[in-house]
């Protein structure tokens, strides 16, 4: 099982998910460049220019570690990042659980995303002013992360923080987004998991991920946010359990 | 602070003589909210409906704390604020917006807590939200300085490249009927241009010029030494056949200007008569060249002369060489010689062994030093390296 995290933060968001699979899988876990404890000069604003670029990092850490048969889990961002990996490579994954899905944030003629252009600058500045404070003080807890892979007490210390000029490219990759039409194309069986009350990917854009997704089905969860994985992991585990065990129900 | 925030620290301070603790809540000089784990507001104080304009009837049990953000603040929130609270147990000084009742928005800074029940399930959010106005109007100033010192510092540094690039010395000129190459490599992490250089141009048919040397120090000071440098021995090469009263020309330039900074240079005049080519050397301070015969015996050529810039009447010598088909001629910098492996120079005698080896072409000499050298001092050289090779072709 390969977790991939989303926008804001790094591989810590899976710490109550990912440790109850290890049993039956081989959980792989990740930082997106730029985020946690990535290497920060591995970052090509070109190469990130677009969800192509991290899905194609997705698709190099299955083929480094050669991962076969692999269950794809991604929160918020990297659902889609999940989608595009799998129409890139569908031989690589068996299953995909997309937590929080949204191909496209910004509305649309009839499509309803939840945002205007107007919000999503508004989201830039709000990066722009928490960053402030952070872009000098934390650079040093960044820097200071790379050769000290051990620390348990520092990652938790650095969660969240992201490189800022990488965080605003990777905000706006993110939220201009459109992949829509990435949809249709991946029948690998995928799950999505709905929150209730969701404000950055509503009810109604989960379903659409369903309906254009061949082979897809929707968990509605009672978790509000954008989080469950945080707020809710018992009812987020015990439904991604239920889509990716479904062949040994018997030792459950 | 502002007449509401003014307001509500008089009441709180009246609140707090008469230990009023209903008062202290809903007077403090902040909003004070507390939220159910799933973001419901279950408690407001005073102050935070009149900063915001809400009642509180349209708040409690009504909406969640995040609704009552701008759109960018909102996936603010959900992306970094609830994570972050909900691994951390709190979250502090964070920058949002409030759409405040009218519609206006009121900039916030805004701290929190988590606090847990005894099984650790999160049981309430308490939320103190900090009228912001000003301070955020002083960081946008700040911001845009930030981008436009920024921005003025990326066109510096680009400028900064720019000059080192035309300062690096260039590819040397293909000389007909002769095997020329270079390697230049900057001291450290090459960010500094240092102060070696080479030159390799014509006079006149058959007539070539090599210089290579090594001006003192490094950075831009010396950058203007060694430009100084290589046009006067353009200049002085065309008034004068002999490489040391070319050399001589330069010491004095040196002198006059002043430049305090001492030079060595070795300079090479070729030249091509009847299918043959002869060399004249001089050599001011600098290592003398290696002369590589066919037969792989390496010996050095020219007479060591005095170095530039400290006295008006430095001893040059002129030393000729011929160079027969095969041989090839070597001129370098003391960054070869003395690169450092701990206590251990590369030095000349492995040089030496270097040159004697067979090569191809003056191109797979010159690498091969170059790669030699910087392996012995594991990749960072200390000082500048510079190397010419020509080969008489066979």
């Amino acid at each position: 099982m390969l977790f991939a995290h989303g926008f804001g933060c790094d591989q810590n968001m899976w710490r109550y998910i990912a440790p109850r699979f290890e049993d039956e899988f081989r959980v792989v876990l990740f930082d997106h460049v730029g985020a946690g404890n990535s290497d920060p000069s591995a970052y090509e604003p070109q190469r990130y220019s677009s969800l192509s670029g991290y899905a194609g990092d997705v698709v190099a850490i299955c083929t480094e570690l050669e991962l076969r048969d692999v269950v794809f889990v991604g929160h918020s961002v990297s659902a889609m990042i999940g989608v595009l990996a799998a129409a890139a490579a569908p031989e690589l994954f068996t299953k995909l659980v997309l937590v929080g899905p949204s191909p496209r944030y910004i509305n649309d003629a009839d499509y309803v995303g939840g945002f205007s252009a107007d919000d999503i600058n508004d989201l830039l500045e709000s990066l722009e002013s928490n960053y402030l404070g952070w872009s000098s003080a934390m650079a040093p807890v960044i820097m200071g992360r790379a050769d000290r892979p051990e620390l348990g007490e520092e990652l938790t210390e650095s969660f969240c923080r992201t490189d800022p000029s990488i965080a605003r490219q990777f905000a706006q990759v993110t939220f201009l987004s459109d992949n829509r039409e990435d949809l249709t194309a991946v029948a690998t069986p995928t799950l999505i998991l709905q929150c209730a009350n969701d404000p950055i990917a509503p009810v109604s854009v989960g379903e659409f991920v369903r309906d254009r997704m061949p082979n897809a089905s929707m968990v509605l969860l009672n978790a509000t946010g954008h989080c469950p994985n945080l707020s809710a992991p018992e009812e987020t585990a015990a439904a991604i359990e239920q889509f990716v065990r479904k062949l040994t129900p018997a030792l459950r | 602070m502002t007449s509401s925030g003014s307001e509500a620290l008089d009441a709180f301070y009246e609140a707090l003589l008469d230990d009023d603790a209903r008062q202290l809540y809903d007077r403090a000089p902040c909003g004070y909210l507390s939220t159910a784990p799933a973001g419901t507001i279950i408690k407001v104080n005073q102050t935070f409906l009149t900063l915001t304009g809400y009642d509180r009837e349209q708040l409690i049990g009504q909406l969640r704390f995040a609704q009552l953000l701008s759109a960018g603040g909102r996936i603010y929130y959900e992306t970094h604020y609830a994570p972050m609270l909900s691994m951390h147990g709190e979250a502090h000084e964070i920058a949002l917006d409030i759409i405040c009742a009218d519609g206006s928005r009121l900039p916030v800074l805004v701290n929190s807590v988590l606090e847990r029940d005894a099984d650790g399930a999160p049981m309430v959010v308490r939320t103190a939200v900090f009228d912001a106005r000003m301070r955020r109007e002083y960081e946008r100033e700040l911001l845009r300085a930030k981008q436009r010192a920024e921005e003025s510092e990326a066109r510096a540094t680009a400028l900064a490249r720019t000059l080192q690039q035309t300062l690096i010395p260039p590819t040397p000129p293909a000389i007909p009927n002769l095997d020329v190459a270079a390697a230049y490599r900057p001291a450290g992490d090459g960010s500094e241009v240092g102060g070696d250089f080479y030159d390799v141009f014509q006079i006149g048919a058959g007539d070539w010029v090599v210089a290579i040397g090594d001006v003192c120090g490094k950075g831009v000071h010396a950058a203007v030494v060694t430009a100084l440098v290589r046009h006067t021995l353009r200049a002085a090469t065309v008034q004068h056949a002999e490489p040391s009263k070319a050399l001589w020309t330069l010491n004095e330039v040196l002198r006059q200007h002043d430049t305090g900074r001492l030079c060595s240079v070795a300079l090479l005049r070729l030249r091509q008569a009847d299918g043959e080519w002869t060399g004249v050397v001089s050599c001011a301070g600098h290592p003398l060249p290696l002369l590589r015969q066919s037969s792989g015996t390496v010996r050095t050529v020219g007479k060591p002369g005095a170095l530039l810039s400290v006295i008006d009447a430095p001893h040059l010598h002129d030393a000729q060489i011929s160079l027969p088909p095969g041989d090839t001629l070597l001129l370098y910098t003391d960054g070869i010689t003395e690169g450092r492996s701990g206590k251990d120079f590369y030095g000349e005698a492995r040089l030496v062994a270097a040159t004697a080896c067979s090569f191809d072409s003056a191109e797979a000499l010159t690498s091969a030093i170059l790669s030699e050298v910087l392996e012995f001092q594991a990749g960072t050289p200390r000082d500048d390296i510079a190397v010419v090779a020509i080969r008489v072709p066979v």
